[in-house]
């Protein structure tokens, strides 16, 4: 199952009269179905209200978005979410955490004894995939972080849903750990078919996860630049050191710096240290 | 014993937020209890101490002892209990679902929270003429003191509760497809129930202490109105007994719901 979505001129505001911030300025994107995309930019670029604004979590304040030509009417069953971190119910298990979708409504309608079937095999699919088994029954807080967010994904896959939505998931993760999850992301996304939007403000995370990277500057949040990643659609962890990926790395690092006026900072902190040893002079 | 030392020469006794030695702790905490209890004894067996001024520890305990065997103590723990009991029940059958929907929509909050915050700060004793006056002088009245003297108050922490369910847990919900039912009872309810605990535990250690007052209404039995009745036979060794009674039995709740606590939510004690 996979899907595409449409954003049409998305522009939010937060708060009301002479004290409302623009937090996202006429935003437009096509996203392909089964198309990973991935959204990077300084903190402020509007990048998780963007997500968010997919998800239905957050509303428009003019434009639209659409997903396979409908109009998107708050949260649904078709956009599953993964979040940073306390997503997870730590009063179940791991196995029920997955499971939790089944007992709503939304998944329960139109059920028969097949689908119970056919869903308790797909609950025990997901936590081989995500290496959960040893853990199904122990509870979130005994994981680590990257566990809990392996569990995290297999919920949110639970349903097959066509967009699989990830707001900064593996950002409180270490290095190594992170690593493993691109694999085992990417992964997801071949035999899922899902399309997948990915943000994130680390760059080489981006690139070896998009195929399609949108830069994000902040100020009002807009989009910036689209990148095509000139990678091989099979990846793996040597890339990060081939020269076309280091080149994309510093272009899209140097325009990240550019829109976020982090330059001047620099020139800052070398002025303040002249200064500092002036005095001490 | 030799307490082991860390660079910097200090024992971890006096190392702030450092783990001790088990067996000092059992020592200090013994110290703790013990001092005070000789400290007492020995002020009141000094000479030119009046009994009535400061019973010792043995005449509390004699005093506990007749009570007990002759003076109807048991029917007094009984009746007081149920009497904070029942306020503190009522207060949370009322406090738990109204602070649920305060803490869920800002709609409900907006009405409510207000004038809750109001009520709350208006002295509980202070509604003691007017609860005789609606409610009577019977049971109710006393059960209508400790509730009003513990309800406001549980409202709003029971509303703190609910708001701190993490908004990711209620986000992820709605992303699965849950209705705002389906969230109130399937995420907000249980991710709230250890906090809500706690909040009847705390809850019940202030209806006990609303105890006293509401047992100033007209009544004729109690923890309560024998300690108010011992002040006026100037039976001091009975005042302390009754103090003494009443936070023990409050001792021996708030362990029982921490325990209940270690029960209910064992997912509770993991590794962070």
């Amino acid at each position: 199952m996979t899907a595409s979505i449409q954003i049409r001129d998305a522009f939010k505001t937060f708060g009301h009269g002479p004290r409302a911030i623009q937090a996202l300025d006429k935003a437009s994107l096509d996203i392909r179905p089964n198309e990973f995309v991935t959204f990077v930019g300084a903190s402020g670029c509007g990048k998780s209200t963007l997500l968010r604004m997919i998800g239905g979590l957050e509303s428009l304040t003019s434009g639209s978005i659409t997903v396979n030509g409908q109009p998107i009417a708050g949260p649904g069953v078709d956009r599953a979410m993964v979040f940073q971190h306390y997503s997870l119910y730590p009063w179940l298990t791991v196995a029920d955490n997955i499971r939790f979708c089944r007992q709503l409504k939304a998944h329960t309608r139109d059920r028969t004894s097949a689908d119970v079937e056919k869903a308790s095999g797909r609950a025990d699919a997901l936590i081989r995939l995500m290496g959960l088994s040893h853990v199904a029954h122990a509870y979130p807080n005994q994981l680590s972080g990257g566990m809990q967010q392996r569990v995290a994904i297999a919920r949110a896959l639970m349903s097959r849903p066509p967009i699989l939505l990830m707001d900064e998931p593996f950002g409180a993760l270490d290095a190594q750990t992170r690593e493993v999850m691109h694999d085992l992301i990417r992964h997801v996304h071949r035999i899922e078919g899902s399309t997948i939007v990915f943000v994130t403000h680390d760059v080489e995370e981006a690139i070896y996860l998009g195929q399609r990277i949108v830069l994000m500057a902040p100020r009002p949040g807009r989009i910036d630049t689209l990148y095509d990643v000139p990678l091989p659609a099979e990846r793996h962890q040597d890339m990060k050191l081939a020269p076309e990926f280091l080149a994309l790395k510093r272009q899209i690092l140097d325009r990240i710096r550019e829109t976020s006026g982090m330059k001047t900072d620099l020139e800052q902190l070398a002025r303040l240290s002249a200064e500092a040893a002036e005095l001490e002079a | 014993m030799s307490a082991r030392k860390r660079p910097g020469g200090v024992s971890p006794l006096w190392q702030i937020r450092t783990a001790i030695d088990p067996r000092h702790y059992w020592v200090l905490a013994l110290c703790g209890l013990v001092a005070p209890l000789l400290g007492w004894s020995l002020a009141s067996s000094l000479d030119g101490v009046d009994k009535v001024f400061l019973p010792g520890p043995a005449d509390v305990l004699t005093r506990m002892w007749t009570w007990a065997s002759e003076d109807g103590l048991p029917a007094d723990v009984a009746i007081s209990t149920w009497r904070v009991v029942a306020g503190w029940a009522l207060s949370a059958a009322i406090a738990l679902p109204l602070g649920l929907f305060i803490g869920s929509y800002r709609s409900v909050q907006a009405l409510l929270e207000p004038l809750t915050d109001f009520i709350r700060y208006m002295p509980a004793v202070a509604f003691i003429p007017l609860v005789m006056l609606w409610v009577g002088i019977e049971e109710g009245s006393k059960i209508a003191i400790i509730f009003i003297g513990t309800f406001f108050q549980m409202v709003l922490m029971v509303a703190e509760d609910v708001r701190r369910v993490p908004l990711a847990q209620i986000e992820a919900a709605q992303t699965m497809g849950a209705s705002r039912g389906e969230i109130l009872e399937r995420v907000i309810v249980p991710s709230a129930k250890p906090a809500l605990l706690d909040t009847l535990r705390v809850t019940m250690g202030w209806a006990w202490t609303y105890l006293v007052v509401a047992e100033l209404v007209a009544a004729n039995s109690g923890l309560g109105y024998a300690v108010l009745k011992a002040q006026r036979f100037l039976q001091t060794d009975k005042i302390f007994a009754g103090i003494l009674l009443i936070g023990l039995i409050g001792l021996v709740i708030d362990q029982g719901f921490r325990l209940a606590h270690r029960k209910a939510f064992p997912y509770l004690a993991g590794r962070h």
